[in-house]
């Protein structure tokens, strides 16, 4: 089985400031700097990362709106480096869906129909099953500009979806929403997926939406792929410092420090894996700073050996959080420490 | 209550300016009105009472004897108007300003485009600049400059000649109505100096309209499989028309109007601006320029009307 998208070293470097008087080198940003990566067929893969890191100049590059100045794209195993988008057999959901103003909602839907000369009552007629797939069939005689974000969000999916794509793209498309509707959609995404079987790449800088949907993640920092794993692995077991600290809480524990506490030289430690105990058998004793209430947990910020340890607390009946100042002595499971290889940048 | 302690009482401190920005901040409407006011006045007032002076003058006459206008209400103006010359010259002026908009619209797409989607920092502004720079010149000078570059022994001409091109500019010139003896006395000259003078107000609209269209609708047609020649009809074009609308109105309501352009370049066939200006000045028969006038408005309307029914500001 040939996978669906392969990067191969693929990097993409910007320069800026060119023209700036002669002799003058034109700085330059490595937006995204050799990712090698194979996402395989039919898998929901997430590319995961802050603003700025690569994630959406490397969707690009598979999508064909920015050319890679080194590297391969091959999308179903052909070759699509240098390939435009309308020969690219991808589709994309844009972050702000780029829905065509003049048209009705069901000539969006059809436009890569239209596009492929597809007889008019065929493709009207596909335009409104899919419109009906995402239960947006009432509003095919619409504008997009009479729609709600949500209504489009749908919209844009149905017209990506038409052209039964190898790849379908997906640009931080749930950004705009607000949280329960984003919750909605997340669980409407992934089974959608499931139903059609169709290769999703998606991009968020959310981790709780990447863990929760996808089969796999690849998380950018700086241009460059951190790693590419499972959601369960990513959160248990990350690679590197980076990693740990953007999927999740963490607490990151370093030198001498770490070494008292974990006997690692670089380590972490998920705050729900620390519980507040009797002062026998405790690994560590220190005074609460910081409490914050979550709801269906409580975050206790704990100061010890020179460190500020976040634990925690699942919210239970007839448990009270400590309040700020008082000593507590904290647990925890040996197995639940991971040590790091790369140690803090200083 | 503690509070009259700590602070004086604001009443007796009102200023007049601070109750008059009170009454504005509190009543809206009053603030519209006050800014409102001198515009509408002036565009009520002047524009559109001047416009129905106009129109109340196209029913008056002229006496032929006496020279002087008589005030009552006659359709002898309109009736005139639909005489075999009258009718010519409007039709030749109609079809002129659509030649000059079609061409206008040609010309200026492109550069438009390049300017609002391409160009950047510098180069936008050079491009800005050289568009809008025949618009800091006199048109008069602008106009001569033309005569002299289409004249015979022209730059034009010149050109031509050093090109080997003189026989393509004669058999140019030897076309039945557009051709004559040169460009400077050719239809042909006169539509490409109209184009010439109306091409900035072409290039502006478009560019504005280009630049509101999201880059991502673009990119949105191609990744659906339109290739760019697809993606322009099907996605550019149509979203740039209010901006082609807004041009066309300039280029086709100017060309219709100019009495100026057709009487120094051109074969002295006349043009509706020219027939207006005879009839009121030499002529002195002001019911009759002013029934000619509405020749244009009327046209106007017939064009604003079928670029609406043509969708053309669908997408504002």
């Amino acid at each position: 089985m040939t996978a669906a998208v392969v990067l191969e070293n693929l990097s993409c470097v910007f320069s800026t400031n060119r023209g700036k008087g002669a002799g003058k080198p034109g700085s330059e940003v490595r937006a995204v700097d050799g990712v090698n990566l194979s996402v395989e067929a039919g898998e929901f893969f997430t590319l995961l990362g802050p603003s700025g890191s690569g994630k959406t100049t490397c969707l690009r590059m598979i999508g064909g709106f920015t050319l890679p100045t080194a590297g391969r794209v091959l999308i179903d195993g052909a070759d699509m480096s240098q390939q435009p988008p309308y020969a690219r057999p991808v589709n994309t959901v844009f972050q702000d869906y780029a829905l065509f103003p003049h048209m009705s909602i069901r000539d969006n839907v059809a436009y890569s129909l239209m596009v492929r000369k597809v007889p008019k009552t065929t493709r009207l007629k596909r335009a409104d099953e899919l419109l009906d797939l995402v239960q947006l069939g009432s509003a095919a005689d619409r504008r997009p500009a009479q729609l709600s974000g949500g209504q489009r969000q749908r919209v844009a999916l149905a017209r990506a979806l038409i052209n039964e794509p190898k790849v379908l793209l997906l640009d931080e498309p749930l950004g705009a929403l607000d949280l329960k509707l984003r919750e909605q959609m997340q669980t409407e995404l992934k089974a959608l997926q499931r139903q059609l079987g169709i290769t999703f790449v998606f991009i968020t800088h959310d981790q709780h939406e990447a863990l929760s949907m996808s089969d796999r993640i690849g998380v950018f920092n700086q241009g460059k792929l951190e790693q590419v794993d499972t959601p369960q692995k990513l959160y248990n077991t990350p690679s590197t410092r980076f990693v740990a600290q953007f999927v999740g809480a963490a607490n990151l524990l370093d030198s001498q420090a770490a070494l008292q506490l974990t006997g690692h030289f670089s380590a972490m430690l998920r705050p729900e894996r620390i519980q507040l105990g009797q002062v026998r058998d405790a690994k560590v004793s220190g005074v609460v700073t910081e409490v914050q209430y979550f709801g269906s947990f409580t975050r206790v910020r704990v100061s010890t050996l020179n460190v500020v340890l976040q634990a925690d607390l699942p919210e239970a009946l007839g448990v009270i959080a400590p309040q700020p100042g008082a000593t507590v002595h904290l647990h925890w499971d040996d197995r639940a420490v991971h040590a790091l290889t790369d140690a803090a940048a200083t | 209550m503690n509070i009259s302690l700590a602070m004086p009482a604001p009443q007796p401190s009102l200023s007049l300016r601070r109750r008059v920005s009170d009454a504005l901040y509190t009543r809206k409407g009053l603030l519209l009105l006050a800014l409102l006011a001198p515009p509408l006045l002036w565009f009520g007032v002047i524009y559109l009472g001047a416009l129905f002076a106009l129109l109340a003058n196209s029913f008056f006459s002229l006496d032929d004897y006496t020279g002087q206008v008589v005030r009552e209400l006659s359709l002898k103006n309109f009736i005139d108007l639909a005489g075999g010359a009258n009718v010519d010259v409007a039709l030749r002026t109609i079809l002129m300003a659509l030649s000059v908009t079609l061409a206008s619209v040609v010309l200026a797409f492109p550069l438009a485009y390049y300017m609002a989607r391409h160009a950047s920092g510098a180069q936008k502004a050079f491009l800005y600049i050289a568009v809008m720079l025949p618009l800091w010149s006199s048109y008069l000078v602008r106009l001569y400059a033309w005569k002299l570059l289409l004249a015979k022994e022209g730059a034009v001409s010149w050109l031509a000649a050093q090109l080997h091109a003189t026989w393509l500019l004669e058999s140019l010139l030897a076309a039945p109505v557009i051709g004559g003896p040169s460009l400077s006395f050719s239809t042909m000259g006169t539509f490409v100096v109209f184009v010439y003078m109306w091409l900035p107000f072409m290039v502006l609209p478009i560019m504005a309209a280009v630049e509101r269209i999201p880059g991502s609708l673009i990119e949105a047609s191609g990744d659906l499989g339109a290739p760019p020649r697809t993606t322009f009809w099907k996605v550019i074009f149509p979203l740039a028309m209010p901006g082609v609308a807004a041009g066309s109105i300039f280029t086709f309501s100017l060309t219709l109007g100019d009495y100026i352009v057709p009487q120094v370049i051109g074969n002295s066939t006349l043009y509706i601006g020219q027939v207006v200006y005879m009839q009121q000045g030499v002529a002195g028969n002001v019911p009759f320029a002013a029934a000619f006038s509405l020749v244009p408005i009327v046209v106007i309307g017939v064009y604003l009307w079928f670029a609406k029914r043509l969708g053309a500001f669908d997408a504002m």
